[in-house]
């Protein structure tokens, strides 16, 4: 999260109640002989409302992200914005709008790459002469010089991708519209991308971001907003809205989640309740990664049980255990406990947990090998792990990375 | 729900007119020109180039089919059906320069035909563009009636060297050629603006079109002489046939470029006044297009 711009003057853009409803006939009629043999049956249309008053503004020199699941209407509003689909309501915008919706927009695979270049910078808003005097550098930064020639049916994807691309950033826009095209090219060039967009925002353009990356954009978003089935949940800061963003993602039901365990055991003591609590000590369903949280387990006994052993599973939503732990190994007498007795046992630790939905199982045996099962309670509880950034992996461990020429081949940087 | 909104202004405070400018749907035209221009241009330009790129004999493919349909109908109506061989095609009557009168009425309808039938599909084709880029809609149809019009200009000068080779000598009426080729234009865009977007509604426009253009192409008088028509019909037949737009720009094309002793136009139509019912008929198909397309354009991304 960066630090917001400076005010400056007036909102860059202002949409007022934008409501966009799509018209679906129920039967689409494309050719003459349907309409010639029905007049007089009404084509009925189903509507989908793909946005729902959604108000909101950009101020000048922002980097605002719309964030929003698959259909969420993202793209829809990014479009309306664009004045590619009308929509009810209101939108404004002060200075030059450029978008970045696809990229390669008319692109001809017959034509070189110059033509091509001309072409998409006057549609994107250039003049001929202000196209043609971009092209060199835009072949540049799309590191193609060689390949100038070459038709573009010819290109590999990648260039492409790098050609479009360069094309794209050379268009100085005060407003630009960006639909998630970070998502296209290899690592190095998505990088190279990433450095243009922080550039851009240094410039102090407007910049409209749609992405359900989450870690792009809380890394460049000063404000970002969550449209969900086309309303607009939130609105503000690129962190929260990350957060609510995998709330919605991974579903939050804590009623679902108390109800679905199952319990099996011989029964002389239940384990009533477990929950996760945050380092406030608060129940939550949904925990940030790496907060110490604590997992408790209610237990209450049913007859006299003698030094019982708890076990956590955490179990991750393909049902691997990602963390085990039980109360055996440091608490192995636990005590006497009679009937009637309520015990809480508590197992905190560090959540290094990757993001993602987690469930846990408690289990309750007799002490020893641990088989000897009171009461198992699966599905106790069901939580949900938020992040930033999703490496992809099990857990997230703080790593300390390190780059160190070994070769002995180091190219001198002359002191001076 | 919680809705946190935080806007930068109290937009009550702001008077909309300090907004900035309202951005609208997608429209069929623009407030700026400039760009509209530099569209249509360049695109009809790159599928100029196109079309001749890669083959060093580009351009002449191009000039072969009129040139090709122009042979094969010269030398069937000529030496076969003896069309403009008769009493009626010495120096100085109507059907004098057959071959000229025929090659500039191919060359004109070859405009007329590939700039209505390229802009059906044109819209359509399109999606790409129209689902992700704010321009307005009407650069589509209008740049594929410039490319024709490109190729026009070009076939143009083949059919003014074949007439000076022919014979025919420079005139003054040839000043009219910018007004004739300017009503087949208008009307040719009116249509390609008309066809392209009921396209988007009913796809067999284009088989339809298809036909059409063949029925245009005979019921104009492009291979048959206006002296003909005016043998086997009746004089107010002769007027309807020739209030047909593009007979009377066929016409008017051949008295005032090739052949002065083959009637005007307005002759033809019976008197200079009725020239208005042809121009009218233009005007209002230009209208309906326009208006089709306008009407269409702002939903067009949504119904592709």
């Amino acid at each position: 999260m960066s630090q917001v711009p400076a005010e400056s003057g007036l909102p860059a853009i202002v949409a007022k109640n934008v409501t966009k409803t799509f018209r679906v006939p129920e039967e689409r009629r494309h050719t003459l002989k349907e309409r010639a043999l029905h007049p007089r049956r009404r084509v009925r249309y189903e509507t989908f409302q793909a946005l729902n008053d959604v108000s909101f503004d950009v101020r000048e020199g922002e980097f605002f992200g719309i964030a929003g699941r698959n259909g969420s209407g993202k793209s829809t509003l990014l479009k309306c914005l664009a004045g590619i689909y009308g929509a009810d309501g209101q939108i404004w915008r002060r200075g030059r709008m450029s978008t970045l919706i696809e990229l390669g927009v008319g692109f001809n695979p017959e034509l070189a790459a110059r033509d091509n270049v001309v072409v998409n910078g006057i549609m994107m808003g250039l003049s001929p002469r202000e196209a043609r005097k971009r092209y060199e550098s835009v072949i540049k930064f799309a590191e193609l010089e060689q390949f100038q020639d070459l038709k573009l049916k010819n290109y590999s994807s990648g260039m492409h991708v790098r050609l479009a691309f360069s094309v794209a950033i050379q268009v100085d826009a005060d407003i630009l519209l960006v639909d998630e095209i970070l998502a296209v090219g290899d690592a190095a060039f998505q990088q190279k991308c990433f450095d243009v967009f922080n550039r851009l925002r240094d410039e102090g353009k407007t910049i409209v971001f749609v992405t359900h990356d989450m870690g792009s954009l809380k890394r460049f978003c000063h404000r970002a907003m969550l449209l969900e089935r086309g309303s607009m949940v939130h609105l503000g800061d690129p962190d929260d809205v990350a957060d609510r963003y995998l709330e919605i993602n991974f579903g939050r039901d804590p009623e679902a989640s108390a109800s679905a365990g199952g319990h099996s055991g011989d029964g002389d003591a239940r384990v009533v309740e477990v929950w996760v609590e945050d380092d406030q000590h608060e129940r939550q369903a949904a925990v940030r990664q790496g907060e110490r949280i604590a997992v408790r387990a209610r237990v209450s006994f049913l007859v006299d049980v003698e030094d019982p052993q708890a076990s956590l599973y955490v179990l991750n939503e393909e049902h691997k255990a990602v963390l085990i732990a039980n109360t055996g190994l440091d608490h192995e007498r636990s005590g006497r406990f009679s009937v009637g007795d309520e015990v809480i046992f508590s197992f905190s630790f560090d959540n290094v947990l990757a993001p993602g939905r987690y469930s846990l199982m408690l289990t309750l045996a007799r002490r020893g090998t641990g088989l000897d099962v009171i009461d198992r309670f699966d599905s106790a509880f069901t939580f949900l792990v938020t992040a930033s950034l999703a490496m992809g992996g099990l857990v997230d461990l703080p790593v300390e990375i390190a780059v160190d020429r070994v070769s002995a081949q180091v190219p001198e940087e002359s002191p001076a | 729900m919680s809705v946190e909104s935080r806007p930068a202004h109290d937009l009550a405070t702001l008077s909309f007119e300090s907004l900035g400018r309202p951005i609208t749907g997608p429209r069929a035209l623009t407030d700026d020109w400039v760009r509209f221009w530099h569209l249509t241009f360049n695109i009809a330009r790159t599928q100029w180039k196109m079309r001749f790129f890669g083959s060093a004999l580009g351009y002449l493919w191009q000039l072969v089919r009129p040139l090709l349909l122009f042979g094969v109908l010269w030398v069937f109506f000529t030496q076969i059906a003896q069309v403009g061989q008769g009493a009626g095609a010495g120096p100085g009557q109507p059907e004098h320069f057959y071959g000229v009168q025929l090659l500039g009425s191919i060359v004109l309808f070859t405009f007329f035909a590939e700039g209505t039938s390229g802009s059906v599909r044109s819209v359509l084709d399109s999606e790409a563009l129209v689902r992700k880029i704010q321009f307005p809609r009407l650069v589509i149809p209008l740049s594929v009636v410039l490319l024709s019009l490109f190729n026009l200009s070009l076939n143009l000068i083949v059919v003014f060297v074949f007439a000076l080779a022919s014979g025919v000598r420079p005139m003054l009426t040839w000043l009219e050629l910018p007004l004739i080729i300017a009503m087949l234009a208008v009307l040719t865009t009116g249509l390609a603006m008309l066809l392209s977007a009921m396209m988007v509604y009913f796809r067999d426009i284009s088989p339809i079109w298809e036909v059409a253009t063949q029925v245009i192409f005979y019921a104009s008088p492009v291979i048959i002489p206006l002296s003909i028509i005016q043998q086997k019909l009746s004089p107010p037949l002769v007027h309807l046939y020739m209030a047909n737009p593009i007979a009377t720009v066929l016409q008017q094309f051949r008295h005032a470029i090739i052949n002065p002793a083959t009637p005007s136009a307005g002759a033809a139509l019976g008197g200079q006044i009725r020239l208005l019912i042809p121009i009218a008929i233009v005007v209002a198909i230009f209208w309906i297009g326009f208006y089709v397309f306008n009407r269409t354009a702002p939903y067009v991304a949504e119904n592709l």
